[in-house]
Parts: C-alpha cells; sequence; structure tokens
C-alpha cells in the first residue's frame, strides 16, 4: 500500500479497465459477427476511456508530473494494481462475455458507490462511467442468459467458462488494508453491499441463463496489490513497445 | 435457415424529429436488435430513441403501383396553402 | 477504391435501340438521373454487377479491419488506441451498411460471406498487405482511405438508391480515417525524432504502389466499364480516379517530408498534374490471384472468425425461438 490510497485506488480502477479494454480489442476484426464486432468495440472503447480518466486521477494525485499515459505505458506489471480477473486470456468468446460479465457486476455497484465519494473527482469520474456500463452490464447479461439458455453446446460453454473464472471473482469483493482505509476516508464505498449487490445479479442472471452456480472455494488474489499472473507481462511487454523501444518519441 | 433474421431500424434524431429509417442489422432477437442498433448507429450521438422492427414484417407499396397511387394527388393543388391569394392588408396567415 | 474489376456479364453496351421496352425505360431513368430503388424492375445484368461491386466493397471493409487492428494493442498512447479502435470499428460498420445495401437485392448476407471464405469473391488487392511499424496505421488512414474517398465520393451519386445512400453514410465517416491517419503521420514526421520519420518512410515505401494499384488496371477500354458507367454505378474511369490521387498526395507527402518512392515522378505542367512511374501490373495479378503476402492470412482469419462464432451465433438464435415460444404459449 503505497501512503496515498487515493492514489491506489484510481490505479486499481484505471489499470483494470485498461488491461480488460487491451483483452477486449484482441477480438476485434475476429468476433463471431459483425454486430459483436461493432458492440465489443464500443465497451473496448469506453473502457480506454475511463483509463484516461482513472490514470489521469492518478497522476494527478500522485503529483509528480506523470501523465496518464506514462503511467499507462512506463509501468511494469509489479505496479500494476489490476484485478487478476482482467488479464485472464480470451478463451472463446463465451469466456469473454463470461469475463465481461462477472467483472461489469461488480463494476457497476462500485461505481455507484464511488459517486458518492469524498473526492469530487473521483465522484464525477464514477458518474460518468456508471452510464457507460450501466449499457455494458445490460448487455453482457443479457448475452450470458441468452448463450446459457440457448442451445446444448452454447450452455455447456458458459458452464465451462463460469467454472473456470469463478475463482477469479473473489478478488475484487474481499477487503484489504487499502479497500478498509479508503472506505475509512469516505473516498470509496464499503465493500459490504457492492459484494452483496454482486452477488445478488449473479444469482439472478445464472439463474436465468440456467447456469450452475460454481460451490464457493478457493479464490485467487493478488493483482490489487501487484502480485499478477505471467499474462500479465506479455499484456504489457505488447502494450508498451513503441514507448519503450522509442522513449524520446511523441505520438 | 440458420442466418439472423434482418431488422430495419429506425432513429429519432437529436431534435425531436420523427424516427427516420436509418438502415439494417443482423439480430437474433428485438432485444439485440435495439442493441446493436445503439452500437452501429448511434456511434457519432445521432440518437435519443430506436425502433427495429423484422424487415419480413414491413408492407410495402409496390413500385408499379406508383403511378395511381401517388400521381393523384398531383393534381389537387388547393391542399396547398400557396394555392390561396390571401389579400396583403389581412397580413400573415 | 474497394471494387477492383467488376465484371458485368456484357458483351457490348447496348443502345437504347437495341433494347427491349423495359431495358429502355430502365436506361431513361438512370440517364434521367432517377434512383433505382431494390423493388423495382432492374436488367437481371445491372442486379448482378451490383451485387458483386457492393459485396466486393463490403468483403474489403471487413477484411481490412485485420491489417489496422493489428495495431491497436500496440497503440503508442492511450489517445492513438482509442481513435484506431474506434476507426476500424467504422470499417465493420462500413462493411455492414454495405452487406445490407446488397442484401436489398435478394441475396443474403451468410451467401456472401461464404463467397467472401470460400475464396470466390475478391476483396480490395490492398489488404493483402502486412503493417510492420506504427506508420503503416498512418499511411493506411491517409493513402488508403484517401484513395477509397476518392471513389466513394462519387458513388454517392450512384444509380442504385441503397448503394448511394451507404456510401453518404460511409463518406461521412470516411474523412475522420483519413484526417487521423495523416495526423498520425504528422507528428511522427514534422515533431517527431529522426527514428520516426525514417519508419514512415519505410512505411510510404512498402504502401504507395500497392495504394495506386487499388484504382485497379486501366480500363479506358473496358466494356465492364462501360456498362457500369452507363448504368451509373461507377462514375470516373480509373486512371482519371488514379491521376486525382496522385496530384492531391504529392504535396501533402512533401508536407510530411516524406520521398514519394517513384524516381518518374515529376509535375507536368501542360496537363497540369503529375506524370508517374509505371505500375507493376504482375504484382497486382499476383496478388489478385492470392499470392499476397498476407492473403492466406486474412482469409484464414476471417474464416476462423466465422467458424469459430457458429456456436455462438445458433446459441443466441436458439434462445431467440424459445422466447419467442414461451410468447407464443402464453
Amino acid at each position: 500500500m503505497s501512503d496515498l490510497p487515493l492514489f491506489d485506488l484510481c490505479l486499481r480502477m484505471g489499470d483494470t479497465c485498461l488491461v480488460l479494454a487491451q483483452r477486449t480489442s484482441e477480438w476485434i476484426g475476429h468476433a463471431p459477427v459483425l454486430e459483436e464486432d461493432i458492440g465489443l468495440a464500443n465497451i473496448a472503447l469506453d473502457l480506454v476511456g475511463q483509463t484516461q480518466l482513472w490514470l489521469g486521477l492518478a497522476a494527478e494525485v500522485e503529483g509528480k508530473g506523470r501523465s496518464a499515459d506514462e503511467l499507462a505505458y512506463r509501468r511494469d506489471q509489479g505496479a500494476y494494481r489490476n484485478l487478476l480477473i482482467a488479464e485472464r486470456p480470451n478463451g472463446d468468446f463465451g469466456h469473454t462475455l463470461m469475463r465481461q460479465y462477472l467483472f461489469d457486476a461488480w463494476h457497476y455497484p462500485m461505481l455507484q458507490g464511488l459517486t458518492a465519494s469524498s473526492d469530487s473527482r473521483v465522484a464525477e469520474i464514477a458518474e460518468k462511467a456508471l452510464k457507460e456500463v450501466s449499457y455494458h452490464i445490460a448487455r453482457s447479461a443479457d448475452l450470458v442468459i441468452s448463450l446459457g439458455d440457448g442451445t446444448p453446446e452454447s450452455h455447456a460453454r458458459m458452464q465451462a467458462a463460469l467454472n473456470d473464472l469463478w475463482p477469479y471473482t473473489g478478488e475484487m469483493l474481499i477487503v484489504d488494508e487499502v479497500d478498509a482505509a479508503l472506505c475509512e476516508a469516505g473516498l470509496a464505498p464499503d465493500l459490504e453491499p457492492v459484494s452483496a449487490a454482486w452477488h445478488a445479479h449473479v444469482e439472478a442472471t445464472l439463474t436465468q441463463a440456467t447456469l450452475a452456480k460454481p460451490a464457493s472455494g478457493y479464490m485467487h488474489k493478488g493483482g490489487k496489490r501487484g502480485l499478477h499472473s505471467e499474462h500479465l507481462g506479455y499484456i504489457l511487454a505488447e502494450m508498451q513497445f513503441l514507448q519503450r523501444a522509442y522513449p524520446t518519441a511523441t505520438w | 435457415m440458420n442466418e439472423w433474421p434482418l431488422w430495419e431500424v429506425f432513429i429519432r434524431g437529436q431534435h425531436g424529429l420523427s424516427h427516420r429509417h436509418v438502415g439494417s442489422l443482423h439480430a437474433p432477437d428485438a432485444e439485440k436488435a435495439i442493441m446493436a442498433a445503439r452500437d452501429v448507429y448511434t456511434r457519432r450521438n445521432e440518437g435519443v430513441s430506436i425502433w427495429v422492427v423484422e424487415t419480413r414484417h414491413i408492407a410495402a407499396s409496390a413500385p408499379g403501383d406508383k403511378g395511381p397511387l401517388f400521381d393523384p394527388s398531383n393534381s389537387k393543388a388547393y391542399r396547398h396553402p400557396t394555392f390561396f391569394d390571401i389579400p396583403e392588408e389581412v397580413g400573415a396567415m | 477504391m474497394y471494387a477492383q474489376m467488376v465484371k458485368t456479364d456484357a458483351n457490348s453496351v447496348k443502345t437504347l435501340d437495341e433494347m427491349d421496352a423495359n431495358e429502355r425505360a430502365f436506361q431513361q431513368r438512370i440517364d434521367a438521373g432517377i434512383k433505382i430503388e431494390p423493388k423495382e424492375w432492374m436488367p437481371e445484368g445491372y442486379r448482378k454487377t451490383l451485387i458483386r461491386q457492393i459485396s466486393q466493397h463490403a468483403h474489403s471493409e471487413i477484411v481490412g479491419q485485420l491489417p489496422e487492428a493489428n495495431w491497436i494493442s500496440r497503440a503508442p498512447t492511450l489517445e492513438r488506441k482509442a481513435i484506431l479502435l474506434a476507426k476500424v470499428q467504422d470499417e465493420a460498420g462500413h462493411g455492414l451498411y454495405l452487406y445490407c445495401a446488397a442484401e436489398t437485392l435478394g441475396v443474403s448476407r451468410d451467401e456472401l460471406l461464404e463467397q467472401l471464405h470460400s475464396g470466390k469473391a475478391k476483396y480490395s488487392s490492398i489488404f493483402n498487405y502486412p503493417t510492420l511499424n506504427w506508420a503503416d496505421v498512418g499511411m493506411i488512414g491517409w493513402l488508403v482511405d484517401g484513395a477509397a474517398i476518392m471513389n466513394q465520393v462519387p458513388l454517392q451519386r450512384c444509380s442504385f438508391g441503397p448503394y448511394s445512400r451507404a456510401m453518404i453514410r460511409i463518406c461521412k465517416e470516411e474523412s475522420f480515417h483519413q484526417r487521423q491517419g495523416y495526423d498520425a503521420l504528422v507528428k511522427m514526421c514534422r515533431q517527431g525524432t529522426p527514428e520516426q520519420l525514417e519508419m514512415a518512410q519505410d512505411s510510404i515505401n512498402r504502401w504507395w504502389w500497392p495504394a495506386l494499384m487499388m484504382f485497379g488496371p486501366s480500363d479506358a477500354d473496358s466494356v465492364h466499364s462501360a456498362q457500369s458507367m452507363a448504368w451509373k454505378i461507377k462514375i470516373n474511369s480509373n486512371d482519371e480516379l488514379r491521376q486525382k490521387f496522385v496530384d492531391q498526395t504529392v504535396p501533402q507527402a512533401e508536407y510530411l517530408g516524406l520521398k514519394i518512392p517513384d524516381p518518374d515522378l515529376k509535375w507536368n505542367e501542360e496537363k497540369g498534374g503529375y506524370d508517374f512511374g509505371e505500375i507493376d501490373w504482375t504484382e497486382f495479378y499476383e496478388v489478385i490471384k492470392g499470392n499476397g503476402p498476407c492473403n492466406k492470412e486474412r482469409l484464414a482469419a476471417r474464416v476462423k472468425a466465422w467458424d469459430d462464432g457458429a456456436w455462438y451465433r445458433e446459441g443466441l438464435l436458439a434462445h431467440a425461438r424459445k422466447k419467442n415460444a414461451a410468447k407464443a404459449a402464453a
């Protein structure tokens, strides 16, 4: 934990958006249907936009003269604070959608909570992001339901995706010392009600999708404090290539 | 046939006008057609409301009937306000 | 120009006298600048040619996502990433509008995709070239979209209503594409490091000639071209558009400080345009035949996307049918 919990909050939100946008945009040009290429691009665009806002605020809070781009492109993986679920590989399209949904179901109530932040800049970003994420969750939930309740194959694929991703859902709901400090300062919401909202939404969606909720079991964590999977290194190596190879260039 | 049905998309622009046909797309059902229409046809802030209707439900006049359907209204010039001369003294009407 | 060498099935262009009554009435409406709408009578050749042309154009947009999408993950700033995402998304949108326009002629999108995937239908030669450095993204916006705009602006006035309307929508969006590309290059060439300028020069060296090939071989003597022009689904000759493109582009390259890789390029005072070197049409035909640097990867990527997505499309359709059945039963 840095001595600036607000900085950590901005990184956690911003880095998660960025890494998920990076993953999502891998699909562009390769989605199962043209309408989906376009829809996914909108999600990725929203997430990049939110990244700019969160990392912009992080840079401002840090006060060391770094920009949002410098934070995005010049930090190594250990300095990233994204949730592990964001860096999970895309898998099949159902896997990607399930990851998006499980994240959206957290992102939405989290942003709702953040609109009441004691820091008006945080509240403002949350307000703007919330509009976008309302659409994200409506879309991803609808698709999870439809595919869960589609053909036997689509059902099986969605169930497999859910089982696979489930151990990565705990991290966003479990309070660590940064979350506690943020809540204490009124900067971020208590994760308890966010968790309750997540569980309620997920249960309702899975029921409609005729998918079985996996038994609660071991949950991976670490992303929030910079302990990542091997995947993040590759994501960043690719993303940061130009900035690293041409450190004095502007683009 | 396993192709997603075709939908026609109508969008009400920012200015409170009627919904206007903007194009089509493929979607498995109405809900998803609306979401796709939002993604496809309002990327540049073009709309405030969306209608979708499955293309096969649209009944259209036959092109060959164009004469009988539309020509007769040509000869009814009195339906247009400019047909009537209002004395200048009366002012705007 | 995304549709190259579209065949018309015509052996010669008929005169009004040689036409039957339907054909004559049709041609006279076109001559009078009246738009043809989908359900109206049209010669079979017109319908078929349009399907070929519009779908070739649509396929080009769809395959055209790939070379640029190749750089989304590596875009050098968050803003460039967003711009590129939005741009590639537009290409998908353009493909979608165009497929819909083709569908009004009585062919389904799935059939058209099947033609693309089986290699029966063509797409523009340009998208079979690789994007090797970041300047290529700028170069595609500036040169490739620039060339496409040359062709598409006049097509807004083409005789077929749905095609013309799709073009109007596309042209509105396309100028963003060209400008973002040029803007990225201005940043690299005029405000950047020597290495960035070098990168851009390497890029134009590779893209210049393929961009000129986009207009297709000279069609001054082509029956297909004459027929398409009579039908007003082609407005200018290939050479005319190519000349216009070169004349417009050379000063833009000079502003960037980029050298156009053509030793024969020089201003011709007399014709008020540039003379330029001979295009390597052997290369063009090889690319069209499938021997370009990326033909196999591009098509394979599209086929894989389609095949891997089958369960998804079927899943959603199955759910929609269940929902409808439940609604009907209620």
